[in-house]
């Protein structure tokens, strides 16, 4: 693995961009920029590239942490924590492996086993990053609990870089399990929805749901007699493709790839919501269908890849007291509007 | 501000029960569980609802009137001891249970319901709220997340922060933030997770979402003793090398088990100089396995002594001595003073061993009793406080091992906060860039500084006096020390 670190040339860039006025938009591979929809061509901002810095900074698997660069390919990384038998709990989309781990943790976008596993934010302990005033600051650390000072390396999760640069950051591993099985059971959405959700009030080594196409999966991991008890318990037939939870992690999937406005819902969705044509994980807390934004304002509805501005603050179903706290975190982190500003302005009125 | 107008003010908005101002009534606020730092406070509002709270802090917000969110008071780094002339607002009524939702697994709580409590609610549909501070039957849920409080369990199962969903929080701009609820994520930034840990200093909340989990069917706690404190270290590690993660991973030291079992008498072996307690819970097939390979790995690291206990009864009697740890210890000595820095699992033995060194230096003997697991020391300081001098020594060689967490790459405080205790170590573990990051933060949720000011962040004026800021990239430390 490419072992290289820039951070002095980063905070440097930093430091010039802010002197001059100018901003920066910052990179890793640039697999997620589809995402933020950031508009390159009508911005001032330099380009500021993560990706050059890589590598792993320390990893001891016995401790269950593993601190990288930020430029490190999550390929990369899994395969060396495969090696120790262990993996990232939080399954994040690789992006047909061009996702950077600094991408990861700045878009926070956790995969099928996130309830079971924990979400991006939950496996990060620590973060050195360089804020928008170009100071290299280190928040948390490599041990499990930490409670000094402001959470500020949570905090930089999903902030798709507004808040800074982040340089390294540490992460909590978790082992990989014995033996894992996917099986399936063919029911509807109304049928899957109530059948996850029981499974949810049982103690079974669940570690992923998910209804697509009136099909319920279902993913059993832990020691092989566990899985096997678990399995007798939820019914259902042994899924054949080994891969079915990558591609629906990475969007792979036919359904991710037809027209129209793809939506996701991050909050239960009310039984009269659902329907067999939308694809159900998390239990239930995730859901993704096609359809019109605007009729689904007050329900945690929102345009998959809108860009983190509208997502998070401009959209009219967002919060205007949260909007107006992150604009003045975002002053608080970034005065002068150095990083990634067309997501996130500090100083706009809303 | 008038305290007269302040006072006269909230005699008005709240029922007479709900303010206390005699000075009698007033005397068990002004200390939390750290009991060895005391503060008379003001007044103590003890509101009984969530507009009463609001009405309260309005009024200290015109007025520039500090607060002191409180709630159980069993915090042990001073975070809810009171501040000169602020009024303290205790959480405690306002503690029902306003939701169990068992579609979605979770519960909505008011700031003042005991930890305990919110397992006992839901164990009849076979659930349960895992995280599980030793002050469980006491400590509120606010509180709980205001130190993102972690507990015996928390290696399998997370701290505070990994198992609340949602937030209602006051804020002292009289702003309400709404964060998450029955969903599980959270566009924007996450604030919920800030939330966790910010010791009352962000503002108060009022409204606690937290995740259900189905109650492990069958659990299995071993005991493993051994003659050196080395091999029980390096048997945490191997554990977790070979794939497990345990619901609960502790050790208590040589004095912590004499103490333990003079008072409590569990069985726990006496030639020992170390013992690990290794709980595991999940379905039944997988503790099998499990127990049957943590056992061989105990044995093959020279345990003296490995006992396996399975039924409920056996299990409580192996727990007892670990549960009592605490007030056995402090049947050795009139005062102990606890610490609760995290170091690296791998360091385990080699600061242990400092910290002996320490104990001789000083004088003073340490008992350790801690969560082996995470890494989370809890070295207890045995002291007399009426010998003069003995606390500000019992003080000082705890600062001192702190610092030997840092210097080891860990922290000074895993779950239980800096308050007003640990502010100089603060200066260790932070450059002054970092702190005013922290102070800049807390400005944009609290611009007049008045939630629980002088708690959690040191002003570079205090680090500057006691000269532990240390030089950063070269950089000099103070520069921008006349903004203070
Ligand atoms: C015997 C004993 C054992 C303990 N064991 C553990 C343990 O195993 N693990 C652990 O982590 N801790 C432990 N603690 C520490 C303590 O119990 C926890 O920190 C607990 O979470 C404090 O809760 P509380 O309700 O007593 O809060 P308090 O002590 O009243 O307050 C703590 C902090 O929270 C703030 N606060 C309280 N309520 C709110 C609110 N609603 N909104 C905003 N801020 C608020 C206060 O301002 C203060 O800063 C132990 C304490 C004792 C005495």
């Amino acid at each position: 693995m490419a072992d290289r670190d820039i951070s002095d040339e980063l905070q440097e860039s930093i430091a010039q961009a802010r002197d001059a006025g100018v901003s920066v938009a910052i990179a890793g591979s640039g697999s997620k920029e589809f995402l933020v929809h950031s508009d390159t061509e009508t911005t001032q901002s330099r380009l500021l590239s993560v990706a050059e810095h890589t590598g792993v900074v320390a990893y001891r698997p016995a401790e269950l942490v593993i601190t990288a660069r930020a430029g490190t390919p999550l390929r990369e990384l899994a395969a060396l924590l495969a090696r120790a038998n262990q993996m990232l709990p939080f399954e994040p989309p690789l992006f047909r492996g061009m996702g950077t781990l600094g991408g990861a943790i700045a878009s926070g976008l956790a995969g099928s086993g996130r309830p079971w596993r924990g979400s991006v934010r939950d496996a990060v302990l620590g973060v050195v990053m360089i804020n928008g005033l170009g100071q290299k600051l280190t928040f948390g650390g490599q041990v499990m609990k930490n409670v000094a000072g402001y959470d500020v390396s949570r905090l930089q999760v999903g902030a798709f870089g507004t808040l800074g640069v982040l340089l390294e950051i540490s992460i909590r591993v978790i082992p990989k399990p014995a033996s894992e099985m996917t099986l399936k059971l063919e029911l509807d959405c109304l049928e899957s929805l109530s059948k996850m959700r029981e499974w949810a009030r049982k103690p079974l080594p669940i570690t992923a749901s998910c209804y697509h196409d009136n099909m319920l999966y279902v993913r059993l991991s832990g020691a092989e007699t566990a899985v096997l008890a678990g399995a007798s318990e939820t019914g259902g037939e042994i899924a054949g493709d080994l891969n079915w939870w990558d591609k629906l992690n990475d969007h792979d999937l036919p359904f991710f790839k037809e027209p129209g406005s793809l939506l996701r819902q991050m909050s239960p969705p009310a039984q009269e919501l659902v329907n067999d044509a939308c694809v159900l994980e998390w239990s239930g807390a995730k859901r993704w269908f096609y359809g019109d934004e605007s009729e689904y304002h007050g329900t945690g509805t929102k345009l998959f890849g809108a860009g983190f501005a509208q997502v998070a603050v401009s959209s009219p179903a967002a919060d205007p007291v949260r909007g107006d706290v992150q604009r003045r975190i975002k002053q608080a982190f970034d005065p002068d509007n150095v990083l990634n500003p067309e997501l996130l302005r500090a100083n706009e009125a809303a | 501000m008038s305290r007269k107008l302040v006072r006269r003010l909230l005699q008005r908005t709240l029922p007479r029960h709900c303010l206390i101002t005699d000075p009698v009534a007033l005397k068990p606020y002004e200390t939390d569980g750290l009991t060895a730092i005391r503060q008379p406070p003001w007044l103590v509002a003890l509101p009984e609802t969530e507009s009463q709270v609001a009405a309260v802090l309005r009024i200290c917000r015109e007025h520039a009137v500090p607060v002191v969110p409180r709630g159980a008071g069993t915090g042990l780094s001073g975070g809810a001891r009171p501040v000169e002339g602020g009024v303290v607002v205790g959480l405690s009524r306002l503690n029902k249970i306003l939701e169990v939702d068992l579609d979605n697994c979770v519960a909505c709580l008011q700031p003042g319901v005991r930890n305990l409590a919110i397992s006992e609610a839901v164990a009849e549909h076979g659930l349960y709220y895992a995280p599980d501070p030793s002050s469980q039957i006491a400590c509120s849920i606010g509180g709980n997340v205001a130190e993102n409080s972690g507990g015996v369990h928390c290696l399998k199962y997370g701290l505070t922060v990994h198992n609340v969903v949602g937030l209602k929080v006051l804020m002292m701009t009289g702003e309400v933030l709404h964060l998450g609820g029955r969903g599980q994520e959270l566009d924007g930034y996450d604030l919920l997770a800030l939330m966790c840990g910010s010791e009352g200093m962000l503002g108060v909340v009022t409204e606690v979402w937290v995740k259900l989990l189905p109650v492990p069917p069958v659990k299995k706690v071993l005991l493993a003793a051994f003659a050196q404190v080395s091999a029980a270290a390096a048997a945490v590690s191997e554990i977790i090398t070979a794939g497990l993660i345990p619901a609960g991973l502790e050790m208590m030291d040589r004095l912590a088990i004499q103490a333990a079992e003079a008072y409590v008498h569990a069985g726990y072996p006496l030639d020992a100089q170390a013992i690990l307690l290794c709980e595991l819970d999940g379905v039944a097939q997988e503790v099998e396995a499990d127990a049957a390979l943590v056992e061989r790995l105990l044995r093959d690291l020279g345990a003296i002594d490995v006992q396996i206990a399975d039924d409920p009864q056996a299990q409580a009697r192996l727990w007892l001595g670990r549960k009592a740890a605490f007030p056995a210890v402090g049947r050795l000595a009139p005062d102990y003073y606890c610490m609760d820095g995290t170091i690296p699992r791998y360091r385990l033995a080699e600061v242990l061993q400092q910290i002996e060194s320490l104990s001789v230096e000083y004088k003073l003997r340490v008992a350790n009793v801690f969560h082996a697991g995470d890494g989370n020391l809890h070295p207890l300081i045995l002291y007399d406080a009426d010998i003069p001098g003995e606390l500000e020594k019992a003080e000082a060689m705890g600062g001192r091992i702190l610092e030997l967490c840092v210097a080891a790459g860990g922290t000074i405080t895993g779950e239980h906060g800096v308050g007003v205790e640990k502010l100089d170590q603060m200066c260790v573990q932070f450059n002054s860039d970092e702190l005013e990051q922290f102070e800049r933060l807390k400005a944009a949720f609290d611009p007049a500084g008045i939630a629980n000011p002088g708690k959690a962040i040191p002003t570079l004026t205090r680090c500057a006096e006691i000269g532990g800021m240390h030089v950063h990239n070269g950089k000099l430390p103070f520069r921008n020390l006349e903004r203070f």
